[in-house]
């Protein structure tokens, strides 16, 4: 074993990247199944798409900023809904947080690689194509019936509109293999992890040693396993439908739009998690390394993310409530839906437990991390809102919705990708991010999330519907529709202050140094950025915090847990 | 500074009690993990069926057409008996008798596949059911399919082995790798048990 790692350590040394022409250079990238490299091009990749459906949701806010604004036809604006929501869920937020835990998992594990790397090479590639292909169909979509380009069916595309006679031409079929084939790819990248997780840790790091990222990498890879086949099944069934002939949900041969419906969100709820439980993880580490302080409560924070993940498979129905189910099925949809509310309660808790009485450094990981809380906190009050199903009916398809989901979905995971990407860009690249540059990017987009989507609340309980292109004036939505879409411009802004940060560092970033936030978990104590095979010698931890042990051998954790 | 050489076990701080466990193997985890997420999947199409029994609008319906298919059933069931032999004379060592015990799982489940196919043929050819013909149809050769679809993915992996024991390649220190492929044989054929009583009894 040691011969073949000095022999590794000696090749790696001869690839001196910066020697290689950029063709070569290109082609390592290609052909690596090095989990660091695949984490970072899922996440530029993920950024990439990040982009381009923004921009999509910036012409929606362009389109809807003032009433019968007439920029775009109703067509394009169902066909940009459609491809913003299903890139934002399956080419942004999973592909940035799987490439996350790509990348930290074997290293906070004390690991050189992931259990399967050629299968992660696999899954990563099957992402990508899967990915180009939602885009293709701009291109390719209208098929033969010269209908439609873009699909247009809405993210969760009920059927029976997904249906041949209803939607013609291609561009259903390419929503459905896009998503099929990311899918896949996310599966085995969640059946890597959690092999990783169990069958890879250093000496000494039993599973209540873990750090806390890596125990909810496992849940989130076990609810992955569970929640992504039945999506697989549904596409597979609607493939089926489309070019076999099959009835699964076409209603006039008997086959039910409902069905539909459960296989969706059986999938499509527990994915709001999968997500999340990645954002929280980042938390989890980021909350105590900038407090100073142990994570409060590591056991119960634990339990909560597996009670979290449980409760979750058993609450999808609260999608439906205005399809007209039973009582009884309301009254238990409506009831578990509370139950989430109480490990993301013993979460924030726990967050704010941490926090308390700790040394808090306002640098920028922490700054995101801050406004990840009290935001994750509205979005969990107005969830509990919508779980009243008499609550539901009056707003279920309003802006209110929107404005809910959204706050989870930028509000909690957005922010907590950014102050993710402020805490271990260092460690990927070896250069820091700036800190002016990163309080322009945090203000100015907190600033726009705020006056988007605390505004489109309001629409929503006025009445405003989604998923419509325009409105009529004097029915008290034009002001709040004006503000939202100003608000962009801020979102906008913050994000260029973003890129504009990337670059700079990348170019002349200040360096980073092995560990610059003097932190505490194993991926610190190697150089940044690691090295090809990670550590050269296997780290053996004793406790939770390693380093922590490392730099205070006169009061190490070990003797404490 | 060389990458991890301080937390390494040879530094000075090493004074705590470091808890050692066994882990498991990878490919043992890994397939374990993938029968999950098959079995999740198997579910979906399987609550499929179990949604459409009876809802159909048109013939020809389960008891018109469907018998038990018992012979291949008793294969299929027989094949994983056949192959935990083989795995426990690979582990003892003796080839020659793995390799038999193997040849006799390849043949269980290649008359499995020919059962099928003779169904599905009679079942086109003389019945008239197709997939697009109702939604016992669409349901009945999608679940059943896939289960096919599996074992014919299984039956590939299994002939790969055949070969590699036949060309001299095959002796114990595969014995694991081997049992991985074992696990997903036994997976395939429980997964015909709830095809079965899917289809054949509670469909009927």
């Amino acid at each position: 074993m040691a011969g073949s790692i000095e022999h590794r350590i000696a090749l790696s040394a001869e690839s001196d990247h910066a020697s290689l022409p950029i063709l070569g250079r290109a082609h390592e990238w290609v052909v690596t199944v090095d989990h660091k490299r695949l984490g970072l091009m899922y996440i530029g990749g993920g950024l990439v798409f990040f982009l381009i459906a923004g921009l999509q949701a910036a012409t929606m806010r362009l389109q809807l900023a003032i009433p019968n604004a007439g920029i775009i036809a109703p067509q394009v604006f169902n066909r940009l809904l459609t491809v913003h929501g299903t890139a934002m869920v399956f080419l942004v937020g999973m592909p940035i947080l799987t490439g996350f835990l790509n990348y930290l998992v074997p290293l906070m594990i004390g690991a050189r690689d992931l259990a399967f790397p050629r299968l992660n090479a696999f899954g990563f590639w099957l992402w990508l194509f899967g990915s180009l292909l939602l885009y293709f169909s701009y291109i390719g979509g209208d098929g033969l019936y010269g209908a439609g380009s873009a699909p247009d069916v809405g993210w969760f595309a009920y059927a029976p509109l997904t249906e041949r006679a209803f939607s013609r031409g291609n561009s259903t079929d390419y929503w459905i293999l896009s998503i099929l084939l990311t899918s896949v790819g996310s599966t085995a990248t969640a059946i890597n992890l959690l092999t990783s997780i169990f069958c890879m840790r250093c000496e000494g790091m039993t599973l209540r040693k873990m750090p806390v990222l890596v125990w909810l990498a496992a849940v989130v890879s076990f609810l992955m396993c569970v929640v992504l086949p039945p999506l697989s099944a549904a596409q597979a069934m609607l493939l089926l439908d489309r070019f076999l002939g099959a009835h699964f949900f076409d209603t006039q041969a008997g086959g039910s739009a409902i069905l539909w419906q459960h296989f969706f969100w059986i999938f499509g709820h527990p994915e709001v998690y999968v997500l999340v439980l990645p954002a929280f993880a980042f938390a989890n580490e980021i909350i105590p390394v900038f407090s100073r302080k142990v994570i409060f409560g590591y056991s119960v924070m634990v339990a909560a993310s597996c009670a979290l993940a449980f409760i979750s498979l058993g609450v999808w129905a609260h999608h439906m409530f205005s399809v007209g189910m039973a009582p009884a099925g309301n009254a238990f949809f409506a009831a578990s839906t509370m139950l989430v509310s109480i490990p993301t309660g013993i979460k924030i808790f726990n967050w704010i437990g941490t926090m308390w009485g700790g040394k808090i450094r306002f640098r920028i990981p922490m700054m995101f991390s801050v406004g990840f809380l009290a935001q994750f906190l509205i979005a969990g009050l107005t969830g509990i809102m919508l779980a009243v199903a008499p609550f539901d009916w009056q707003l279920t398809d309003t802006y209110f919705v929107v404005a809910h989901f959204h706050y989870v979905l930028i509000g909690a995971i957005v922010f907590m990708i950014f102050a993710a990407i402020y805490y271990w860009f260092p460690k990927a690249t070896g250069k820091m991010l700036g800190e002016r540059l990163g309080k322009w990017h945090f203000w100015l987009f907190l600033i726009g999330f705020h006056m988007t989507f605390d505004t489109l609340h309001f629409a929503g309980l006025r009445g405003m519907p989604r998923r419509i292109y325009t409105y009529q004036p004097g029915r008290g939505l034009d002001t709040i529709n004006l503000i939202a879409s100003i608000g962009v411009i801020f979102q906008a802004a913050g994000i260029l202050m973003f890129l504009i940060n990337v670059i700079r560092s990348l170019r002349s970033g200040k360096p980073a140094g092995d560990d610059p936030w003097d932190a505490w978990t194993l991926e610190w104590s190697t150089s940044s950025p690691p090295p090809e095979y990670n550590f050269a010698e296997l780290p053996v931890v004793r406790s939770r915090r390693p380093l922590w042990d490392l730099k205070h051998p006169e009061d190490p954790d070990w003797k404490y847990e | 500074m060389s990458a991890g050489a301080a937390i390494s076990g040879a530094s000075a701080y090493s004074a705590g009690p470091v808890e050692t466990t066994t882990l498991p193997s990878r490919g043992r985890v890994g397939i374990l993990v993938l029968i999950l997420t098959e079995s999740v999947f198997f579910s979906i199409f399987v609550a499929a069926y179990v949604f459409y029994i009876g809802k159909n609008l048109s013939g020809p319906l389960p008891k018109d057409v469907l018998a038990p298919p018992i012979v291949n059933t008793i294969c299929l069931l027989s094949s994983s008996i056949t192959i935990v032999l083989a795995m426990r004379a690979l582990q003892a060592g003796s080839i020659r008798a793995f390799g038999i015990w193997w040849l006799a799982t390849l043949a269980l489940g290649i008359e499995f596949m020919i059962g099928t196919a003779m169904e599905w043929r009679r079942l086109i050819y003389i019945d008239h059911l197709t997939i697009r013909t109702n939604l016992f149809g669409t349901t009945y050769y999608t679940l059943v399919g896939l289960h096919a679809l599996h074992v014919t993915i299984g039956l590939i992996l299994i002939l790969l082995v055949m070969i590699f024991t036949m060309m001299g390649y095959m002796n114990r220190r595969h014995a694991e790798r081997t049992d991985v492929l074992s696990w997903y044989w036994h997976f395939v054929d429980a997964v015909w048990v709830v095809v079965f009583i899917t289809v054949y009894v509670v469909g009927r």
